[in-house]
């Protein structure tokens, strides 16, 4: 006989201020099976646990219901709670009376108290009929994946492999290093970031744990926490890294010319390139959309149509390894691991979708990262400032603020965090490189959120000078040799008009384009940007809603280096902390057969998306399916699928789920 | 029809994508009415046409079967599933002698609160208009 325990939370006045807690307590005191009823102003408090583990134990309850906010913010907190009192964790049901009822339904008290009555209503039909359930152990894998090789990524990596847990560190592009590679200084300290970045790099490669797969992606990801299966694409280099020495005749001979991605097309590299000097791994890969001799061979195989591309075959000549290797083709990679982190990181937004801007129309209006290829000391003019268009030095240069930033028109509303101070470093620097220079700043708001970054700002008003004008430019367009910039100084209430020699645009961030692709693989979420979403933004910000994957750095929302560095760690932490135990527990809510109704049909085995169900012979020859309960992921997309109502699924059983519906109209 | 009609509303909603959806709405506190009472189901595969047949015939004047968008079912492809059960279930309704109308599928992600609102809204108001149910 089942005697519930139905406990009612005020969550302060988030439940009590729509719901009137005390007519919920007196109907479920007349609910059946229902010994005891009461409300706690704060059910997950340590007093309000307290209550339950006491009412569980002076009442002899064998059921739980809790009432408060939803299961997927509280229910392993409950679990432990009720489990404390000796009772089975899975004899506990939470009605959801906060996210689904009086936070939605605010505005009418009579229609959430009858609606919060009857969600504890159903959840003590369902709970009635709940069994005790006992989690199983499953092996650990202890050896981790991390995807995306910038700074974020490469702390994760180190730290995890310090724990002394093998890594392999993924990467698209040829070389690891990231966005971060590409800056020139970081803010507030003027840090040079290839100083600060390029050793840690040296460190990953040299690191007896970490195994670096550079130029490959995911291809496909199976299993769950502590046994993840990785498909993974190892890109074809045309290069074999077995025996290259990365001595550099081929890029320096290379005849090609293509612009560069890593100088955002500032510049321009050979077809075998490594994207930057201080690259790792320092091994070449051939660029097979430019590529002279690949793309002769292409014209070989359609049929020698159109004009005869160049037999060049340079770098395989002057080869002196003979590590060229023109057949080389993309590699699939199985391996196995116990956790992942994905540390993906953003891109720079295009600023050409600022016609109103001329962005990538005007040479001379460019993004902030475009500056910071200028400025840099390996940039493609030896950190020489000067005007994509005419090579001269500017004197007066504009910045605008927010592109791509807190702009619905655009389509991006939210702060991209970094541009404010990164103009502000911007400012600094160009100062120093030539006093004669004169900033302007076009600003919505300065946010200087971080240590020591509003007195860096200061310096830019200071010491360099700079001239804050706030208000979103309209228009920019050329004049001549200059470039005007049209707005509004809101301030001052009037209209300005500046003549600028350079326009850098402040461009905000965005996640990597495929983010949503690999999400979907991982089975993790995004949001509407295609940012990642953690498990909570507060209290899980490097943890998903899918166990054993983390999250970690810009692809989860704009963040700075040091946020960043901070983010790798923390799922580093949380790694070390999975791999810390040789086995786990897994969620005993899975699907279970009757073997005395099943009538071998097997269309369970068919439908199971994680072949989790086998069939095999019974004693009097029949043939039955049966569930691996290690691979089962409960989603109890058989149960649906039995003919004869064999399976079921524990925890939620198509009994529970009847008498939920039952409780409505009884 | 009287003008305090309440249509009831039984929500099947599955617990990653639209369940997580239901309580973003809640979190950025955005009303919808009242009408609708959800069970949670771990992926909308798990829904037994049964269930939906049973909610009808004790009474229900709508139900909401709500799963992850095509192509990010949690579970790879129960949404998909859903979809065709769904399909192949709405005729029936016809023999039951109820309006097709008054069993809706839908898509919600854990990012659309707002459009999980909208579409309780809508539906309810959808009931509201056809009136109680004569069968």
């Amino acid at each position: 006989m089942a005697r519930v325990g139905v406990f009612i939370c005020h969550c302060g006045t988030n439940i009590s201020g729509a719901v009137d807690v005390a007519r919920v307590v007196e109907a479920a005191q007349k609910m059946p099976m229902v010994v005891i009823a009461s409300d706690n102003k704060y059910t997950c408090s340590e007093p309000g646990q307290a209550s339950i583990r006491q009412a569980i134990v002076s009442n002899k309850l064998n059921r739980v219901v809790i009432a408060a906010c939803s299961p997927r913010m509280h229910e392993p907190t409950f679990r432990k709670a009720v489990s404390a009192a000796g009772l089975n964790p899975y004899l506990l049901e939470i009605a959801n009376i906060r996210e689904q009822c009086s936070w939605v339904h605010s505005h009418d008290r009579e229609k959430a108290t009858a609606k919060a009555i009857e969600l504890v209503k159903m959840a003590v039909a369902k709970v009635i009929r709940h069994e005790p359930l006992y989690p199983r152990e499953v092996p650990v894998t202890k050896r981790a994946l991390v995807i995306g090789g910038g700074i974020t990524g490469i702390q994760a990596a180190l730290d995890i492999a310090n724990a002394g847990h093998e890594v392999v560190l993924l990467e698209q592009e040829p070389s690891i290093g990231g966005r971060m590679a590409q800056l020139d200084k970081t803010f507030p300290t003027l840090d040079c970031s290839a100083c600060i970045l390029t050793p840690k790099m040296v460190d990953v490669a040299n690191h007896p744990k970490i195994r670096l797969l550079t130029y490959a992606e995911i291809k496909e990801v199976r299993g769950f926490v502590g046994n993840f299966k990785v498909e993974i694409t190892q890109k074809a280099r045309k290069v074999d890294y077995s025996k290259c020495t990365g001595c550099g005749t081929c890029w320096q001979k290379c005849p090609e010319k293509t612009p560069s991605e890593f100088d955002l097309g500032l510049g321009k590299r050979p077809s075998i390139y490594i994207p930057f000097a201080q690259a790792v791994p320092t091994k070449p890969v051939i660029d097979t959309d430019s590529c002279r001799y690949i793309k002769y061979r292409q014209w070989l195989a359609a049929g020698e149509q159109g004009k005869k591309p160049p037999e060049c075959r340079i770098c395989e000549k002057i080869c002196p390894t003979g590590s060229i290797a023109w057949d080389q083709e993309p590699q699939t990679i199985t391996e196995e691991f116990g956790a992942i982190v994905v540390a993906t990181g953003f891109q720079v937004y295009d600023h050409r979708h600022y016609e109103e801007y001329g962005g990538g129309a005007y040479p001379d209006v460019i993004s902030g990262m475009q500056l910071e290829r200028l400025m840099n000391a390996s940039g493609p003019t030896g950190g020489e400032i000067v005007r994509p268009s005419d090579g001269t030095h500017p004197k007066t240069v504009a910045f605008v603020c927010c592109v791509g930033s807190r702009d619905q028109a655009k389509g991006r509303t939210y702060c991209s965090k970094v541009c404010c101070m990164y103009t502000a470093k911007h400012a600094i620097m160009l100062k120093e490189h030539d006093p004669d220079v004169q900033c302007y700043i076009f600003y919505i708001d300065v946010r200087t959120g971080g240590k020591d970054y509003e007195e860096f700002y200061l310096r830019t008003l200071d010491d360099a000078g700079a001239i804050y004008i706030k208000g979103r430019p309209s228009k920019i367009y050329r004049d001549g040799k200059k470039m005007i910039v049209l707005g509004e100084d809101a301030l001052m209430g009037r209209p300005i008009e500046l003549a600028a020699d350079l326009v850098v645009l402040a461009t905000g961030m965005e996640p990597r384009t495929g983010a949503d692709k690999l999400a979907q693989k991982l089975n993790i979420s995004y949001n509407t940007y295609h940012f990642l979403v953690e498990a909570h933004p507060k209290l899980r910000p490097v943890e998903t809603q899918t166990d054993g994957i983390f999250v970690a750095g810009a692809c989860v929302g704009p963040r700075d280096i040091p946020e960043s560095v901070a983010q790798g760690s923390a799922a580093a932490a949380k790694v070390a902390g999975l791999f810390s135990s040789d086995t786990l527990v897994t969620d005993p809510i899975t699907s279970v057969v009757n073997r005395e109704r099943c009538t071998g049909c097997l269309l369970c085995v068919a439908i199971c998306p994680y072949k989790a169900i086998d069939c095999e012979t019974t004693r009097d020859t029949r043939v039955v399916a049966v569930v691996n309960e290690s691979l089962c992921k409960g989603c109890g997309l058989c149960v649906g699928a039995c003919r004869p109502k064999a399976i079921d699924l524990r925890g939620f059983t198509s009994q529970q789920i009847l008498e939920e519906v039952n409780s409505l109209w009884s | 029809m009287e003008l305090t009609y309440e249509p009831r509303i039984v929500g099947f909603l599955c617990n990653w994508c639209s369940y997580a959806g239901a309580d973003l709405a809640g979190t950025s506190r955005t009303n919808y009415p009242a009408n609708i009472r959800i069970i949670r189901v771990p992926c909308s595969g798990r829904v037994d046409p049964l269930f939906i047949v049973k909610a009808f015939q004790l009474g229900a004047d709508g139900v909401l079967v709500a799963g992850c968008h095509p192509g990010d079912c949690h579970y790879s492809d129960g949404n998909y599933h859903t979809r065709r059960r769904v399909g192949l279930l709405r005729p029936f309704l016809d023999y039951l002698g109820l309006d097709k109308a008054r069993l809706r599928l839908e898509w919600v992600s854990a990012s659309e609160g707002k459009r999980f609102s909208e579409v309780v809204s809508s539906f309810t108001d959808t009931l509201i208009k056809m009136g109680p149910r004569s069968s």
